[in-house]
């Protein structure tokens, strides 16, 4: 286990390495001079030199190379270009916002896609799994947007249920007002491409001879699905939730925007239309990190849901 | 000697060719097949045609004139109740005689005769529009048709680009193997470590231009994954196969066995994937246009309609959310289906199974 978590950290230091290129040469090529952006349209040609050389722009690439890896490796983002906060005490006062909205929806979207994907599964008939599956196809065929605009107009809107838009200082009036709408919204449109596929998970399970052999030592249905089904099917299902967990932390850029709720993800769009380089580039550098380790900690936890499972 | 073998009697030759069915034949007898699928095909069909008529001029071309009265309604509606709003009363009584005193006077004539040069033509505004009007009284109809255009070209685009960039990249890592494998894998490993949203924006935060073009070049460069994996794993599994080898023991190039020999056998399933990129990028185009990402001010597309329709609802305007909306819906609903039938009429191995 050791070795295995030795390695696999080992290993994140190439793709490590690869993002931190990438997001360099991304702005150095295509992000136009960041001096120019930063001294603003009346600048001087000194303004602009100077800039230039507070940022080590004039140093050659390999140096400013070595100072984008320092500023990584010491977490010193310096400041927004647009704001002059401090990029860390961006991230510091803007996750929490994000959080409380996205951990709902993770937790109730999982909470009732699978009991809702175990039932259709196990009575999975013909007509009703292709009304089903017409229903969803249909139901994802519109953007995510109408929902979220429809959903705001109806429920906060017309029928006055939640505020329209807000947010406070306390976290429990936010979780208590503000945020039910909007996870309302995400967890309505997320159920069902989510039942769908933890239905196809359980299928998986139930065609295979286990299944068969457990009712035929006289197992009631009951231990069959729970004990015996639900453990196999846990696999692929801890595989979504990993792949999805490193987007709580961005958050829903179009719900943050939506409802007017000042989290990472608001946040990061506002840096995209300020092109405010150094918010993005931590923001991704330190996301991908988180990544790779969410991921290696899925694969983990599969050992734990399933003892068959080899690390190597 | 060399002649008898190389050349075998016609009799041989047919026995040889024994009739059997090519794949793609075979797939296009399964698609007949399915139902749904065949129908859905007809919609997006349809939907081509309007879109090789909107791009050619023939219609939508005047969605930028303002036709009708601003948020003129529905003509199923009828025409809006005129506004009660509070009018300002006319002062009664004659006006007062201001031209001793005021210092313009001696100009107005002067003014008028200039304006008289420039002929301002009141285009006739309408009272209602077939699926009503926008803020400025644009044809809703109109936007839609062209708003699907510019969607569908962006999907359809993106899909096609990032499908050569995948398969590209797929065939080589698939194929050699070995340093360039390891290369291609680790930029893979490099693009998949960035969550999906964020990579697109740092993408469109350092090409600032904005526009459909940049939203192509976008969803393309930050898509290809899939589709390089899956065709990667293809050739890996094809390079090893006889017929392949026999390609090579008859002196076939690299390229050639590679593109003409392998390509073709896996064409299929870049077709399956390139579908289920071009949904995926038509959803996506919407959700950027709204962020103010997506397509300029000067073009329109769903997206850019629903980031309108956002304000409008709030008035009690709904139609020009229903056009965007019915227009996506049909058409992303017919694309998935006839994308499901192809899956299931190509790779009949996946049959059953779902995504």
């Amino acid at each position: 286990m050791a070795a295995y978590l030795i390695r696999r950290l080992w290993q994140m230091i190439p793709t490590l390495a690869g993002v931190i290129l990438l997001v360099v040469f991304l702005f150095k090529w295509f992000g136009g001079d960041p001096a120019e952006i930063l001294a603003g349209q009346n600048a001087t040609q000194e303004q602009v030199l100077a800039i230039r050389q507070t940022l080590g722009l004039d140093q050659p690439v390999w140096v400013q190379l070595w100072i984008f890896v320092k500023q990584v490796a010491t977490f010193d983002w310096g400041k927004s270009w647009a704001t002059n906060e401090a990029v860390s005490n961006l991230f510091a006062t803007r996750l929490p916002a994000t959080l409380t909205v996205m951990i709902p929806i993770l937790v109730l979207d999982v909470l009732l896609a699978l009991p809702i994907a175990m039932w259709v599964a196990y009575r999975r008939g013909s007509l009703t799994d292709r009304t089903i599956m017409m229903t969803t196809t249909i139901a994802l065929s519109i953007s995510f947007l109408v929902y979220v605009i429809v959903g705001q107009y109806v429920f906060g809107f017309q029928l006055g249920w939640f505020p329209v838009q807000g947010w406070s200082d306390s976290t429990w009036t936010n979780l208590t007002t503000y945020v039910p709408l909007p996870v309302l919204l995400a967890v309505m449109v997320g159920l069902a491409p989510q039942t769908r596929l933890y239905r196809s998970f359980f299928l998986d399970e139930l065609g295979h001879d286990y299944v068969r052999t457990a009712r035929a030592k006289g197992m009631t249905e009951g231990v069959v699905l729970f004990r015996h089904v639900l453990r196999n099917a846990l696999i692929p299902i801890l595989t979504n939730i990993g792949l999805s967990l490193p987007g709580i932390f961005v958050g829903s850029f179009l719900l943050e925007t939506f409802f007017s709720i000042p989290g990472l993800g608001r946040e990061v769009l506002l840096a995209v239309n300020r092109s405010d380089f150094p918010v993005i580039q931590a923001t991704t550098i330190y996301l991908a990190v988180l990544t790779m380790v969410i991921n290696l900690l899925t694969d983990i936890a599969y050992k734990i849901a399933d003892p068959r499972v080899v690390l190597k | 000697m060399n002649s008898v073998v190389l050349n075998p009697s016609d009799g041989a030759a047919t026995d040889l060719q024994q009739k059997s069915e090519g794949v793609w034949h075979a797939a296009w007898r399964r698609f007949k097949a399915d139902r749904v699928g065949l129908y859905s095909s007809y919609v997006v069909l349809f939907f081509a045609l309007l879109i090789v008529l909107s791009a050619t001029g023939l219609i939508a071309k005047g969605w930028q004139k303002e036709v009708g009265v601003p948020n003129a309604p529905p003509t199923l509606l009828g025409p809006a109740p005129p506004q009660q709003a509070g009018v300002i009363e006319v002062p009664k009584g004659p006006n007062v005689d201001l031209s001793d005193i005021d210092p313009l006077a001696p100009r107005y004539k002067e003014w008028a005769e200039r304006a008289k040069q420039f002929q301002t033509a009141e285009t006739p505004r309408a009272e209602t529009l077939p699926f009503g009007g926008d803020r400025l009284g644009r044809d809703v109809l109109a936007k839609a048709i062209k708003g699907t255009e510019v969607s569908v070209f962006v999907g359809v685009a993106a899909a096609v680009v990032a499908a050569l960039i995948g398969t590209v990249l797929g065939a080589f890592g698939g194929f050699f193997g070995g340093k360039i494998g390891d290369g291609l894998e680790w930029l893979y490993n490099v693009f998949e470590s960035i969550p999906n949203i964020l990579l697109i924006f740092a993408f469109a935060a350092a090409l600032k231009s904005r526009g459909v073009e940049t939203v192509v070049i976008i969803l393309a460069l930050t898509g290809w994954t899939g589709m390089y994996r899956q065709v990667r794993a293809e050739f890996i599994k094809h390079s090893g196969r006889e017929y392949v080898r026999s390609a090579e023991a008859i002196g076939a190039t690299l390229m050639s066995r590679m593109f003409r020999h392998i390509l073709p056998n896996v064409s299929h399933v870049i077709l399956v994937r390139m579908s289920l990129l071009t949904v995926g990028f038509i959803k996506a185009e919407v959700i950027l246009s709204y962020l103010g990402i997506g397509v300029r001010v000067d073009q329109v597309s769903w997206g850019s309609m629903l980031a309108e329709a956002q304000a409008e609802l709030i008035l009690g305007y709904w139609w020009q959310l229903v056009a965007a909306t019915l227009f996506m819906a049909v058409f992303v609903t017919a694309f998935s289906m006839m994308t499901d039938a192809l899956r299931d009429a190509l790779d009949p191995k996946l049959r059953g199974l779902e995504k």
